[in-house]
């Protein structure tokens, strides 16, 4: 048996059993011991969308002036999930975490703290309450209430190296579950965990496997869920574009419970840096053994390749999905019968979502039991949401199950930026619900937001502030619903056009008594007989905003009030005789000269020509302050002010 | 296999095993309303009208997928069942042109008879864009026309060329609200891989797929399709002495009510003032006279012969003087100095006879078919 490799014939070692994988895992803790400083610039999509590119490459470009491409090594990390705060850069034997970072700290990063051993203070985080620097990322406070597993080697591995994964534990849990465990037994700890799906639906992933494991076919399927579709949603992306190994490992291990031999993984063809580093990651794996025939010697064989979604929200659904893989249009089908019997091609097939693949790899090392130990007694395990909408600390958080939202949105979040109120938070993209202010303590969890009229959903989380119009936000859900429904159901294809309309109606001024029962009864319609997860949740956002807010619904129909000023049918801008000191200011400005004035003449606004753009309030300056923005029975307050 | 007992609306049904609640309450007499279940085809589930409440089951099932089980406990029409009902058809009706008057389906359409059934008494809904925008309707198909104005979205007619005709010529494009027939790549159905059979017309249950000529018959004549030797069961739809409509025997072993588009549309011929009623003979200049009738010789040969082959014309002949120079014809060779081609066009049992007198009276067996029309 071989004793030791050297890390030169790395590229092209091929694993071939159990304790050469511990051996490769042996070699490469050595190698990196001895090499150098490491600077990590993260590149995902967050982070590369403010620049994380440009500065990667000046890290690069300065090293090589300085000739120090030996003792440092630039790295390209997945998400950390603080996206707010990007380019973020972690560098030097201290891990010094650096935020807002643009290629022209870069020089003063490798000086300083990498050469000097120093620390860049203004790069640092400051918390905003106690106004502290935190030089880790363990010590901001939007990390200190988090939980990360399933995002814990994001933003710590380059997510296209295998030898990164390996490092951290990689496919150890699957040497450890094809040399010792039988597939029984992986179920077994599966269902153990209390592991349920992540996305949207919260189906038990250990009953699913054992349904497939049981049900008669030699081939089946094992499918990986990557169509994230929620808007604002990105929590699947990061995983397949930070950590994409473990997405392999997590179906493989899957195939080897279920008896599955070939795995797909049904990407969205948006994500192209998440098709890329998982093609990266499957190639490299089959050149390593790791993937294809026998795998480390035990008999196991298992395969994987992309499929690119073309971007139906529709195709998250499991059999739209299959539909989509098979080249037919994506529509889902009725079910019984599930997926799990009769999937692909008619053959028993897995559907799991990226983040509960992910997960398993860690149940898999560390048992059931442990998984189990993690959240609250109903809900196992950890969540990953992504923080979006009117909160400080946009970005991807990762927290035990049963922790409230009130502890996400605001000691995580940050709370609410510009010192505006918290209004709601929408869980669950346009398949869930708003939750109120009053019902911030609910801890998050599949059964206490199902009970509060949302979901979790796959995760996303849209923070609304004081200046949201609650009926608008319905609108837009619905619009999003009407648009991406696969219209093969009746109640679905017309009912959300006929929901649509409605509340387009009621934003735009002409909203009719008797509207939000219509709109109660068709999403009861809806919710009840359409064919699939899609029909039997759009209705949700409406539901509940009707349920928490029927007051703010009540004021656009019968007083034709927007109280947030959103609604632009309900509300008009004008100009205070009393205060307008005749600038000139708003006059230039409005772009369809509605203005009517001149030097030493009050402005007043026409409001037959104003498109009620706003551009006369911003520009008025704020010791004048003389154009407002007005809501109610608008016909009267306009001909009061004429 | 055995039948299963179910209970339906707390009557004991029995059913086929196998059979789905639709099927089982149908045939015990029980009213669920459906707008896409046709029996010809698969079901799929689409319409929603057909739901019925299950016990032990969360959400109402689509009666025309849901296999009966046995003991199973169903109710076809509770307040709760009957609501939904009324709003998806309420929603069906918001999005479709109801002229019923000017619609040549009136009182045969199923949506009229669901409205019948389910009852509806107000539009409490907005009137959808498909109706205010008046879509073109594609008349490009000579014997059919397409209305998109009153599609139901039922997608019968895409089952029926899927798995009836094979043919595949239409399928459902687009999503969510645009989703509507289409052939490939929009085009108008007569450039299209349509074969005008007209299976998806018979079985539109609205008045979007029409014939162009819509008249009903006075009475129906049970026949054979004269067209090829498959000999499909037709019936004949007849006003006065004039042929109106041709539909599928359902009984006739052959077809089973289907129809391609010379049996169900080729009937024109029969009036027309081109059909040949006697044989024709050609003639040449001295016979140039349509009227006058061709002599014949003992020979069988027409008078006045100059063999020649030259541009001739058609006249009339009698049936005896043509029998009588084509066998005089015939007689001039013997047996493998004679071929024999039959048509298509004959029956079976005319094929028969005819290779039978190839083969016995002409002593030959070049004998051969022309395969197709």
């Amino acid at each position: 048996m071989e004793k030791s490799i050297s890390i030169q014939s790395l590229e092209d070692y091929k694993i071939g059993s159990v304790e050469s994988l511990r051996l490769l895992r042996e070699t490469i803790f050595a190698d990196q011991q001895t090499t150098g400083k490491l600077v990590s610039v993260c590149c995902g999509s967050g982070c590369m969308s403010s620049g994380s590119e440009h500065v990667r490459d000046a890290f690069v470009r300065k090293i090589k002036d300085h000739e120090l491409e030996d003792e440092i090594t630039v790295k390209k990390t997945g998400c950390h999930g603080f996206c707010e705060r990007g380019p973020i850069v972690v560098a030097g034997p201290e891990k010094i975490f650096y935020q807002h970072v643009t290629k022209e700290d870069v020089p003063e990063i490798i000086s300083e703290t990498l050469i000097e051993n120093r620390v860049v203070e203004r790069l640092l985080y400051e918390d905003p309450v106690t106004g502290q620097k935190c030089f880790h990322e363990n010590d901001i406070p939007f990390y200190q209430k988090q939980r990360r597993i399933v995002l814990k080697n994001c933003g710590i591995i380059d997510p296209t190296s295998i030898e990164d994964y390996i490092k951290v534990d990689g496919f150890r849990a699957l040497a450890k579950i094809i040399s010792q465990m039988t597939p029984e037994g992986v179920i077994e700890e599966i269902k153990l965990s209390g592991l349920r799906g992540r996305g949207g639906a919260g189906f038990p992933a250990g009953i699913k496997w054992e349904t497939a494991r049981n049900a008669p076919g030699e081939e089946k399927y094992i499918i990986c869920n990557g169509d994230e579709g929620d808007p604002g949603a990105f929590m699947d992306r990061s995983v397949m574009e930070g950590d994409p190994y473990s997405v392999l490992e997590g179906m493989m291990i899957a195939g080897y419970a279920v008896g599955a031999s070939q795995g797909i993984i049904y990407v969205r063809a948006e994500y192209p840096l998440a098709v890329h580093h998982l093609s990266t990651a499957i190639a490299r794996a089959t050149d390593m053994r790791l993937l294809g025939h026998n795998i480390m010697g035990t008999g196991f064989n298992f395969e994987i390749k992309i499929v690119k979604g073309a971007g139906a929200f529709v195709c998250g659904e499991e059999t739209a999905l299959i539909a989509s893989i098979e080249g037919k249009s994506g529509r889902p089908k009725p079910k019984p019968p599930f997926p799990a019997i009769q999937g692909l091609w008619g053959k028993p097939t897995i559907i799991n979502n990226v983040e509960t693949l992910a997960n398993v790899s860690r149940i898999a090392l560390n048992g059931g039991k442990w998984y189990s130990e993690i959240g609250t007694p109903t809900d196992k395990g950890t969540k990953i949401f992504s923080l979006v909408g009117k909160v400080r600390n946009v970005g991807l958080v990762e927290v035990e199950m049963g922790t409230t939202l009130r502890e996400i949105i605001f000691d995580i979040g940050g709370g609410i930026p510009k010192g505006k109120r918290f209004k709601a938070v929408q869980t669950g993209g346009p398949s869930g619900g708003c939750i109120p202010e009053e019902l911030l303590d609910l801890p998050v969890g599949y059964e206490s937001l199902a009970k509060a009229g949302s979901i979790i959903g796959s995760g996303g989380m849209l923070v609304m502030d004081e200046d949201t119009c609650i009926v608008n936000i319905a609108r837009y859900f619905l619009d999003f619903a009407q648009n991406e429904s696969c219209g093969q159901c009746t109640p679905c294809r017309l009912g959300t056009k006929q929901m649509f309309k409605i509340l387009q109606d009621i934003t735009r001024g002409r909203g009719k008594p008797g509207d939000i029962e219509i709109l109660l009864e068709l999403s009861d319609a809806v919710k009840q007989a359409s064919i699939c997860g899609l029909g039997m949740t759009v209705p949700n956002p409406v539901i509940s905003t009707i349920q928490y807010f029927r007051k703010e619904y009540e004021e656009h129909i019968h007083e034709r009030r927007c109280q947030a000023l959103v609604c632009r049918s309900l509300i008009f801008y004008r100009i205070k005789d009393y205060r307008c000191k005749a600038c000139l200011k708003c006059l230039q400005a409005c772009p369809v000269d509605a203005i009517i004035g001149a030097k030493w003449q009050v402005h007043e606004i026409d409001q037959s020509k104003c498109i009620k753009c706003g551009t006369c309030m911003e520009v008025c300056p704020k010791r004048f302050n003389a154009v407002e923005c007005v809501t109610g029975l608008t016909e009267v307050l306009r001909d009061q002010s004429e | 296999m055995s039948d299963v007992t179910l209970n339906i609306n707390g009557i004991t049904v029995r059913a086929d095993y196998g059979a789905t609640i639709l099927t089982a309450a149908h045939d015990a007499g029980i009213y669920i309303p459906t707008l896409c279940h046709c029996p010809d085809v698969s079901s799929i589930g689409v319409c929603r009208l057909c739901l019925v409440r299950i016990e032990s089951r969360r959400r109402p099932e689509p009666a025309c997928r849901t296999i009966a089980e046995e003991g199973m406990v169903v109710v076809t029409d509770d307040p709760e069942i009957e609501r939904l009902r009324r709003v998806i058809l309420e929603l069906i009706l918001s999005d479709h042109d109801f002229n019923c008057l000017l619609c040549p389906k009136s009182g045969q359409c199923r949506l009229q008879e669901l409205v019948n059934r389910i009852g509806f008494k107000e539009h409490r809904f907005n009137r959808l864009d498909r109706v205010a925008k008046d879509l073109p309707i594609d008349t490009s198909n000579p014997f059919f026309d397409f209305n998109p104005n009153k599609c139901v979205q039922c997608t019968i007619c895409v089952r029926t060329c899927h798995e009836i005709v094979g043919n595949d010529a239409i399928d459902m494009a687009y999503r969510s609200y645009d989703i509507r027939v289409s052939t490939f790549a929009d085009q108008p159905l007569n450039e299209s891989a349509c074969m005008s059979c007209g299976e998806c017309m018979e079985r539109c249950p609205v008045g979007a797929l029409v014939p162009k000529k819509a008249e009903y018959p006075n009475r129906e004549v049970k026949t054979t399709c004269p067209y090829c030797g498959v000999g499909c069961g037709l019936y004949l739809g007849v006003r006065g002495n004039t042929i109106v409509r041709a539909r599928g025997d359902d009984e006739s072993p052959v077809n089973k009510g289907n129809l391609c588009i010379r049996g169900r549309f080729g009937y024109n011929f029969v009036d027309s003032p081109d059909r040949l009623s006697l044989p024709l003979m050609r003639a040449y200049d001295e016979f140039t006279q349509p009227s006058s009738v061709v002599e014949v010789t003992e020979e069988g040969r027409p008078v006045t012969l100059p063999l020649v082959k030259r541009e001739g014309k058609f006249v009339e002949i009698n049936w005896d003087q043509a029998i009588k120079y084509v066998a005089s014809s015939l007689a001039h060779y013997k047996g493998e100095e004679i071929a024999a081609v039959s048509s298509a066009r004959c029956t079976n049992e005319e094929n028969y006879l005819f290779q039978k007198f190839t083969r016995s009276v002409l002593k030959t067996n070049n004998i051969d078919h022309c395969a197709r029309l």
